[in-house]
């Protein structure tokens, strides 16, 4: 789409009546926003659908026209799509600077070679003439606020009670807050009081993930705790797409197309990204976060800059050290295995991998063994099924992931070997884990930390064995015990554990 | 502006580390990039072909080296022997399928030069005067920004040369209702272009051959208008 320049006001090229020059929108300086004009009589329909949105014109149902007409009234703004300076570009919907992300094609809406963004594609292309349109008019009027009552007659342990009170805190002081809570603490309902109360000051609350999976499972528990509530639940392809909802349950991917939305942001799991995709995380909160809003994180294990910062006291923390039944979580034991890849080529394991799956098998006890990659699982398993005839693996691609999941619940399945996929996420009651070749890269601390809280999860059984077999100790394996440990000393130190 | 230094495979975006090597020493220096896995997941239509449409010949689904659809194609005494013949390059299979949406649909321009190498052997083969993309109507032009046909011709390093426009819907309903049954033309030659037909041998580019019809089509009006032969290349069948 082209822009003409008329009277410091954008005008659309379809809709230009005079003879002014036009540009693609990267390419017009104009910061002028048209004022607010109040005896506007502006489309409610357009308020809800854009409001805390940052969406292209072709996502917007509605004529050009009208849309023209609330943008010279001062009820929206087009905002350049990719925003060029100098030699470098950046992707104004995703954030990314990063020159392999951008492409250029010959386009036929602006006529010109239009720089496109590759990264956050799926979402709709924006090029250098696309326009970012978002709401600046008054908001939707919110519900009557004394609805949002949390219904929720759980009980909160100590340590669950202590993270809630400092998110309460952080969130009626528009402050950030982490809170490191390990595996099994029951993080969700520490959120509770602190949704409650932004949404009873007439706020819009987020909880970000990067995981459909995890949206799927949050949205009927927090439906259930806040049953007057609106809840939004956004993923690829879910269906509340336009809904305005105080409540919205996203995944991170999904935060793009928000924009100044937000008086609380939720990030859970923020340790389930790698590093590269951080930063495109950091954009899309700060783009669909309110400016003066809330900003908590949920993870069990933070990455090593952030424990850094935690330690140094540059990052506002709350821990909650131990889990919900207060047992100490259980301390990965190491032991060396020998170049295990070379017996996989062979048909065989490791003498002491063997007997531990052979006393786990005549035990009775269900096991998750992880290994580091899809091709040497596919050697492992005929292995492990002359142990025993029912175990399965699963990966990534597995197309009867969740089929092998409920056999594993069943206890269908004595051993399920996996790779990191089932790292998080999922649990079962009572098994023991086992890490072969936990040297590899793969295997970073905060994997090692999420693959050890698989054990001993339930109040019943809650010790479990976890053993990471290795061909040589790393960092990351060091690292990921001593977390451990010195979470289970303060939950001692704090009589959070029996 | 050199946009692909970065060594990260075209069609999956994953880094291409040096021990992954790339798929061809060719491939490498005419910068297209694609990861071993990728392109293990791409089928090329190899064995015997069909030698009009350059399908994999089945048993009990052909005649001689045709298959039986383009015998049908080929009885017809209106559709006979229009379009000389059909070469693709890949099977037109779930992962195929994928990339081709993403780069028509999502318009992800770049994903043609994944291919670059391929249909510029194939357009070569052709032995051409003319590389004529398949035109898209004004509102799917708009929409997806660019021609996916005209996106393939210059990835292949050719030089599209637009010679056909789509009829528009209002132009069809003027028809008789017998001219729409018998002559359902999408077709039309763009005014200037007429005189470059002629006596030209033109390959048509698209990025899938389902039943030929839309090709043949497009090879009736060029015929019809003086080009020498129409054949045609795509990406998928
Ligand atoms: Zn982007
Ligand atoms: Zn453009
Ligand atoms: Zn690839
Ligand atoms: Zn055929």
């Amino acid at each position: 789409m082209r822009f003409a320049l008329v009277d410091e006001k954008l005008v659309p090229k379809p809709l230009l009546t005079t003879g002014h020059p036009t540009y693609p929108i990267s390419q017009i300086n104009s910061s002028c926003t048209p004022q607010c004009n109040s005896a506007f009589d502006f489309n409610p329909e357009l308020q809800t659908y854009l409001s805390g949105r940052q969406l292209l014109l072709d996502e917007l149902p509605f004529p050009f026209a009208e849309i023209q007409e609330h943008y010279e009234n001062g009820y929206l703004v087009y905002r350049q799509g990719i925003l060029l300076k100098g030699k470098s570009c950046k992707c104004a919907r995703c954030g990314t600077t990063e020159a392999r992300w951008f492409s250029v094609f010959p386009c036929a809406r602006c006529g010109e070679n239009c720089l496109y963004c590759r990264q956050c594609l799926m979402m709709g292309r924006v090029s250098s003439c696309s326009a970012l349109v978002s709401w600046t008019g008054p908001e939707p009027k919110a519900a009557t606020v004394k609805q949002h009552l949390l219904n929720w007659n759980g009980t909160l342990s100590h340590g669950q009670a202590a993270a809630s009170a400092k998110t309460v805190a952080a969130i009626s002081q528009s402050s950030e807050l982490l809170v490191w809570a390990v595996c099994g603490a029951g993080k969700t309902e520490v959120l509770f009081k602190g949704i409650e109360h932004s949404l009873q000051q007439g706020g819009r609350v987020c909880i970000a993930t990067p995981r459909t999976d995890v949206v799927l499972e949050l949205t009927p528990r927090l439906k259930a705790a806040f049953p007057r509530t609106t809840v939004a639940s956004l993923y690829g392809g879910s269906e509340d797409r336009h809904l305005h909802a105080p409540l919205t349950i996203a995944t991170t991917h999904q935060l793009l197309r928000f924009y100044q939305a937000f008086h609380t942001v939720i990030v859970d799991e923020v340790d389930a990204f790698p590093f590269s995709v951080d930063k495109t995380l950091q954009h899309a909160v700060q783009q669909a976060r309110r400016p003066g809003s809330a900003l908590v994180y949920l993870t069990a294990t933070p990455n090593r800059k952030w424990q850094r910062e935690c330690l140094q006291g540059k990052r506002a923390y709350v821990t909650i050290p131990a889990r919900y039944h207060r047992h100490p979580l259980p301390v990965p034991k190491f032991a060396w295995c020998g170049n295990w890849e070379k017996k996989v080529l062979r048909n065989t394991l490791p003498q002491n991998v063997l007997s531990w799956i052979k006393h786990r098998l005549n035990a009775g006890k269900q096991t998750l063994l992880f290994a580091p990659k899809i091709a040497s699982m596919e050697k492992i398993l005929p292995i492990l099924r002359k142990l025993h005839p029912s175990i399965e693996s699963v990966h990534a691609e597995d197309p009867d992931r969740k089929g092998k999941v409920t056999k594993m619940r069943n206890r269908e399945i004595p051993l399920l070997l996996t790779t990191t996929i089932l790292e998080r996420g999922v649990t079962f009651p009572n098994i023991d884990v086992g890490v072969l070749g936990a040297e590899d890269v793969i295997f970073t601390e905060s994997a090692l930390v999420q693959i050890a809280g698989r054990a001993g999860r339930s109040a019943s059984f809650p010790a479990g064995e976890v053993v990471f077999f290795h061909y040589g100790k790393t960092e990351a394996m060091v690292r990921a015990r001593s977390q451990i440990m010195r979470m289970n000393r303060e939950g001692a130190r704090k009589g959070l554990l029996d | 502006m050199d946009l692909f230094a970065g060594e990260y495979c075209l069609l999956c975006n994953a880094e291409v580390g040096h021990e992954t090597s790339w798929t061809s020493v060719f491939l490498r220096s005419s910068r297209t990039q694609v990861c071993a896995v990728c392109q293990n997941k791409l089928k090329l239509l190899e064995g015997e072909l069909c030698q009009r449409c350059g399908r994999v010949l089945e048993p009990g689904y052909r005649e001689g080296r045709v298959c039986y659809d383009c015998l049908r194609w080929e009885n017809d005494p209106e559709w006979q022997g229009l379009l000389s013949f059909n070469a693709s390059i890949y099977h037109y299979n779930n992962f195929l399928k994928e990339v081709i949406a993403r780069f028509k649909y999502r318009g992800d321009y770049a994903l043609a030069m994944a291919f670059s190498a391929q249909l510029r052997e194939k357009t070569l083969g052709a032995e051409a005067d003319l590389l004529v993309p398949v035109p898209l109507s004004e509102e799917r032009l708009y929409e997806r920004g660019f021609n996916q046909s005209e996106a393939l011709i210059s990835a292949a390093g050719g030089e599209p040369v637009n010679l056909l426009s789509r009829v528009h819907g209002e132009k069809q309903s003027k028809k008789t209702r017998a001219d729409r049954i018998h002559l359902p033309q999408v077709f039309q030659i763009i005014p200037d272009m007429v005189e470059s037909i002629q006596g030209k041998r033109i390959v048509l580019v698209d990025d899938i051959y389902t039943t030929g019809s839309t090709l043949r089509h497009a090879a009736k009006m060029l015929r019809a208008h003086g080009a020498e032969s129409v054949c045609s290349v795509t990406l998928a069948r």
